[in-house]
């Protein structure tokens, strides 16, 4: 800004004014910029409506009914009529594939929520009261030696196959996790200064929690939910699999591949579907978990 | 004459080493070994000390961020280092916090609105909301900072800025002292005599007793009535500015002045350069603590620990050196103008 009162000393000369020499960067906004910007995520995304829409609508794309037997079908190659072929019993691959959608789906957003609020509040406590400190993660550990599947196997074996059950068991495998990770945030939290200043500003010890820890544990807490989400499952079709998951007549991705296994060297389809529709259902969810981790809090990526 | 508004009595903090949940501990961190002084109403008194000396463990149990595992904190003629937190609540008013680092000191998911009504709903202070609003926009006024600014975030703020809103937070309660931990450090130069000149300014107009924890005695010489030198876990020395700066009555002070650079580059200097790290306050030497590394050290040094001991008036040093003869006293030496 070239002052009117200001005059140069001899000698010396003022510049004239430069232009803006930098344009301002061009954004792309809505849809198309975000998937441009994180192709990713959005390709996760994307993925997992299309498995969230088949499973919503399974009875109106083109399916038959899942459990319906033709004996005089029985497997069939893929074709017109059924596009991934028909299993051993003669029932249609294709609307057993998509209806194993909702049980996945189920079983795995479920697990994600139960497991989510159950271990927040363990590790909340555990991570603001000292003495339930000790005792509640000596427990956290030992549930944390065993592996999740084991776990889960276990605790079925003490019950009979029901989704209910299987939601059960996997959310009872998967708090340790979730509990030690909130427990984590929050002690490394109420050590911030900005926590002192609000207990030496009177704050009451509840609200701290409400107003200062809870918040700032949503973030790493979101992220690590849809790797449980993923988690849950291949836990579930493992179950499944091995026959001590959902019962029998249930068509989940897990009872499908098991009933295919002893075919899988001449009809491949039978286990091959499934096993696709499982896998990019878990690299959507881990996609978008990636993404979220890294738009909700950057330094926090590296710590998880 | 009335009590002072800060008075510190043999305050002791012991934070114990290598307990579990079932064994009880084996040692403690002698952190603050009984510390006394006292802090009068509208005064500035300097803590200083190198880093890990216990200065702001004692900031932090005279604001009962901790409690005190000893002695006696009392605050406007109140005792509260025993008191029960739901009925020290109330009290907390008089005493707040300023922080060191003005990146953690603010909770990034809270607008600077809501962190500064925090205290003052806490402690009810606004009749009502329009109330509140004048109180929020006079404390922005007295920090320096635009009113428009309530709205914002954090994270949109410089590090000098925030340390004006961790200011202006600490005011938001009305307190009668406040405590600065390191407020100033974590800032450069420019931005480091902006806040210490808004503390002073704030100091003259509302009365304000400062607790200033410092390591940096350029700044408190600027800033200070009086001050403490504290070497682990206890004072060494406690004195007004001027005896403080240029009697020191102490070896560990004498060596902490000669270490402050001085702006002319020509002037003499005569470093006194400390042998040694600071011993452990796990487990602290016989005697004096200081006679690890003491340039003075004598055979008394090392079983006898040496008390508090008025030399002046108001001029307090703990050295045994103080009881000798002053012409063998090597303090006495060369006083600094």
């Amino acid at each position: 800004m070239a002052d009117a009162a200001f005059a140069p000393p001899p000698g010396l000369a003022v510049a004239e004014e430069l232009p803006d020499v930098i344009p301002a960067r061009k954004r792309l906004t809505g849809v198309w910029g975000f998937v441009r910007r994180r192709p990713s995520v959005a390709f996760g995304a994307a993925l997992l409506g299309v498995m969230a829409l088949l499973a919503i609508f399974a009875p109106l794309i083109g399916t038959v009914d899942p459990g319906a037997l033709a004996t005089s079908k029985r497997l069939r190659p893929p074709s017109a009529e059924a596009w991934f072929g028909t299993d051993m019993l003669g029932r249609d691959l294709y609307s057993r594939v998509v209806y194993g959608a909702r049980v996945s789906l189920i079983v795995g957003f479920s697990v994600a929520v139960l497991a989510s609020i159950a271990g927040l509040v363990i590790g909340l406590v555990s991570g603001m009261v000292r003495w339930v400190d000790g005792a509640v993660m000596r427990l956290i550990d030992g549930m944390m030696s065993i592996p999740p599947i084991l776990l889960a196997v276990a605790l079925m074996a003490l019950t009979r196959g029901s989704l209910q059950n299987v939601v059960i068991a996997i959310t009872l495998a998967e708090i340790p996790r979730v509990a030690r990770l909130v427990r984590g945030v929050v002690l490394s939290l109420r050590e911030q200064p900005y926590v002192d200043a609000a207990v030496a500003a009177g704050t009451p010890a509840p609200m701290i929690v409400i107003r200062h820890i809870l918040p700032n544990t949503i973030a790493p807490m979101t992220v690590q939910a849809t790797y449980i989400c993923a988690s849950a499952m291949i836990v579930e079709a493992i179950l499944s699999f091995i026959g001590a998951g959902v019962p029998p007549i249930t068509p989940s991705w897990g009872n499908i591949m098991a009933e295919g296994r002893a075919l899988w060297q001449v009809k491949p389809t039978i286990v091959f579907f499934p096993a696709i529709f499982l896998s990019l259902t878990v690299l959507a969810v881990n996609l978008l978990g990636d993404g979220l981790r890294d738009a909700l809090d950057p330094r926090m990526a590296k710590r998880l | 004459m009335s009590p002072p508004l800060l008075e510190v009595n043999d305050l002791k903090m012991h934070f114990p080493l290598g307990g579990g949940l079932l064994r009880s501990p084996t040692k403690f961190v002698y952190a603050v070994d009984g510390v006394s002084f006292r802090v009068e109403r509208g005064e500035t008194l300097s803590l200083v000390g190198e880093s890990g000396c216990g200065k702001s463990t004692v900031g932090r149990a005279i604001l009962r961020l901790l409690k005190p595992t000893g002695g006696q904190v009392v605050l406007s003629g109140k005792r509260i280092d025993d008191m029960s937190s739901g009925t020290l609540r109330p009290l907390r008013r008089r005493a707040q916090v300023v922080f060191q680092d003005p990146f953690s000191s603010l909770n990034p998911r809270i607008r600077v609105r809501d962190a500064l009504a925090e205290p003052i709903n806490n402690f009810g202070l606004a009749k009502n909301r329009a109330d509140l609003a004048a109180k929020l926009d006079a404390l922005m006024d007295k920090v320096g900072l635009p009113r428009e600014a309530l709205g914002r975030w954090p994270h949109e703020f410089s590090g000098g800025q925030r340390q004006r809103i961790g200011i202006a937070r600490a005011l938001a309660a009305e307190p009668d002292l406040i405590v600065c931990d390191e407020a100033v450090s974590a800032l450069d130069v420019s931005v480091k005599a902006q806040i210490v000149n808004l503390l002073g300014d704030l100091q003259k107009e509302l009365g304000l007793a400062l607790l200033f924890i410092s390591h940096d005695l350029a700044i408190v010489e600027h800033m200070t009535h009086r001050v403490a030198v504290m070497y682990l876990g206890k004072i060494a020395e406690i004195g007004t500015k001027r005896q403080i700066f240029a009697r020191p009555r102490h070896p560990y002070t004498e060596a902490l002045l000669s270490a402050v650079p001085k702006p002319d580059p020509l002037a003499k200097r005569d470093r006194i350069m400390l042998k040694g790290d600071v011993p452990s306050p796990i487990s602290p030497p016989s005697g004096c603590r200081f006679h690890t590394r003491c340039p003075y050290v004598f055979d008394r040094c090392r079983t006898e620990e040496p008390r508090l001991r008025e030399v002046e008036r108001g001029h307090e040093a703990a050295c045994h050196l103080n009881d000798r003869d002053p012409q063998d006293n090597p303090l006495l030496d060369g006083a600094r103008a």
